[in-house]
């Protein structure tokens, strides 16, 4: 095993363009456990603690770019937890303290896991994720980028480099449903937003099918919506809980989402 | 592969297998077996160190990524041959029983109070959110970081 540390995004794309097999590594806090429990064994790691161009968030003319290093803790923080509130509240559901100092919204977006807390606050607030190599950028709306369970569009050569959200303005919130406040993966989540200026009603639900889903309705569908929100679910049962409680709890979450929205 | 780190303020080196956890690297490479070992997964905080001032689980760090920063470990908290009035507190109120957990949850007190030096409960139930504890019921452990906190 190899382990690569690029200083530029430059040296980064042209890394992972010559080992496309090379696994980049940001907060590592799903690597880490693959490979300290002998799941994985890659030829090589691509280290991206030190591309500055990956760090932080930016504002320009009102859209967002959101560096794929941003980690939950710096998610949480204002001013940006004000421009993306259900971002916020999602990120301080991650884990601990430890592992939101580590996480990465990059991190997140590669592992495309059904229950990757960052990602229905992203899609109601219609995220892109920027993607690049040396052969060029391009933006995939998070949907399009989300495949299957732990499958994303990225192709071998590319690097996750930032996601770009244009924030709503929207009142919306974020829930999700655990054993525990702290160190839960979510049995199912739900990020609410109620948009009175285009009208919209949107949720995105996690841990309720095989991909983060976005539903969405006109705004004075209100008493119908958290209905449509179960049913858009395709839950299975597993041992965090049972398809018929998962989607019970999710016409739970949009009924206090939209109230909590609405008030 | 050969790493060079800051740990506690000292340069050290090791040689490393590249998908070497910094865990790993402080207890069997640096004898620093303070940092403990018992999930290797982010699940207990028992491997709580800072690393640039930030509270990380170690099991979750690869060795190479801790190479050109600081890296500060439970050994590093005491000052001189005195402890912590973090430490001290935890003593004082019997936090400690098997002592498996203090390191990461000292550690994890010490990073708290930097920042928040009159927490209340609910900001140091969520700050100790990460580091489990199987003897104590928490109880002892709130105590001393209250005492740690008027210290
Ligand atoms: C104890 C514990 C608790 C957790 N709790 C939660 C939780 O509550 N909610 C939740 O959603 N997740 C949770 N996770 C999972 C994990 O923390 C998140 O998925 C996190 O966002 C991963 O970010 P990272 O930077 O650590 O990713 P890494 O482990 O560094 O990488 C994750 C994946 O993304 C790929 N990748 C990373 N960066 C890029 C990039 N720039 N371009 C292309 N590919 C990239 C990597 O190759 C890898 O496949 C938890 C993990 C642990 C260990
Ligand atoms: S050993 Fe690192 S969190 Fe348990
Ligand atoms: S004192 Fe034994 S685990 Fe905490």
């Amino acid at each position: 095993m190899e382990v690569f540390t690029p200083r530029s995004l430059a040296e980064a794309l042209r890394l992972k363009a010559e080992q496309p097999s090379a696994v980049p590594i940001e907060g590592g806090t799903d690597v880490m456990v693959e490979l300290n429990f002998d799941r994985a064994r890659p030829e090589a790691l691509l280290n991206l603690n030190e591309v500055a161009e990956l760090r932080g968030w930016s504002r320009d003319n009102g859209l967002l770019r959101l560096g794929a290093s941003l980690t939950y803790t710096e998610a949480m923080a204002a001013p940006l937890s004000e421009q993306l509130p259900a971002l916020a509240e999602a990120s301080r559901t991650v884990g601990s303290p430890q592992i939101r100092n580590r996480g990465t919204l990059g991190g997140n977006l590669g592992t495309a896991s059904p229950a990757g807390d960052a990602l229905p606050p992203l899609l109601v607030e219609a995220a892109e994720v920027e993607l690049s190599s040396v052969r060029g950028v391009r933006t995939l709306a998070l949907e399009d980028f989300l495949v299957g369970p732990k499958r994303n569009a990225l192709e071998a050569d590319e690097l996750i480099t930032a996601v770009l959200v244009q924030p709503s303005g929207a009142r919306q919130t974020f829930m999700k449903v655990g054993p525990r406040n702290a160190m839960v993966i979510a049995v199912c989540s739900l990020a609410v937003s109620v948009d009175q200026e285009r009208c919209e009603l949107r949720a995105a639900y996690g841990s309720a099918g095989p991909v983060t889903g976005l539903v969405t309705a006109p705004l004075d569908e209100v008493d119908s919506f958290p209905e449509r929100v179960a049913e858009a679910a395709s839950p299975i049962d597993d041992v965090r809980g049972s398809a018929r409680y998962r989607r019970h709890a999710l016409r739970v979450l949009a009924e206090r989402g939209l109230q909590r929205c609405l008030t | 592969m050969k790493i060079e780190l800051s740990v506690n303020g000292e340069r050290k080196e090791a040689d490393v297998w590249p998908g070497e956890s910094l865990l790993f690297t402080l207890r069997e490479k640096l004898g620093l077996p303070g940092s403990k070992n018992a999930c290797e997964q982010g699940e207990c905080g028992s491997c709580s160190v800072l690393l640039d001032e930030k509270l990380v689980c170690s099991c979750l760090v690869l060795t190479a990524q801790a190479q050109g920063h600081e890296i500060v470990t439970v050994e590093g908290i005491a000052e001189d041959d005195r402890l912590h009035r973090v430490q001290e507190a935890f003593v004082q109120t019997g936090a400690v029983q098997c002592g498996f957990c203090t390191p990461g949850l000292i550690v994890a007190t010490v990073d708290l109070l930097a920042h928040r030096p009159e927490p209340s409960d609910d900001e140091i139930r969520e700050a100790l959110s990460g580091n489990l504890c199987r003897c104590t019921g928490y109880q002892k452990i709130f105590d001393a970081v209250r005492l740690a906190a008027r210290a």
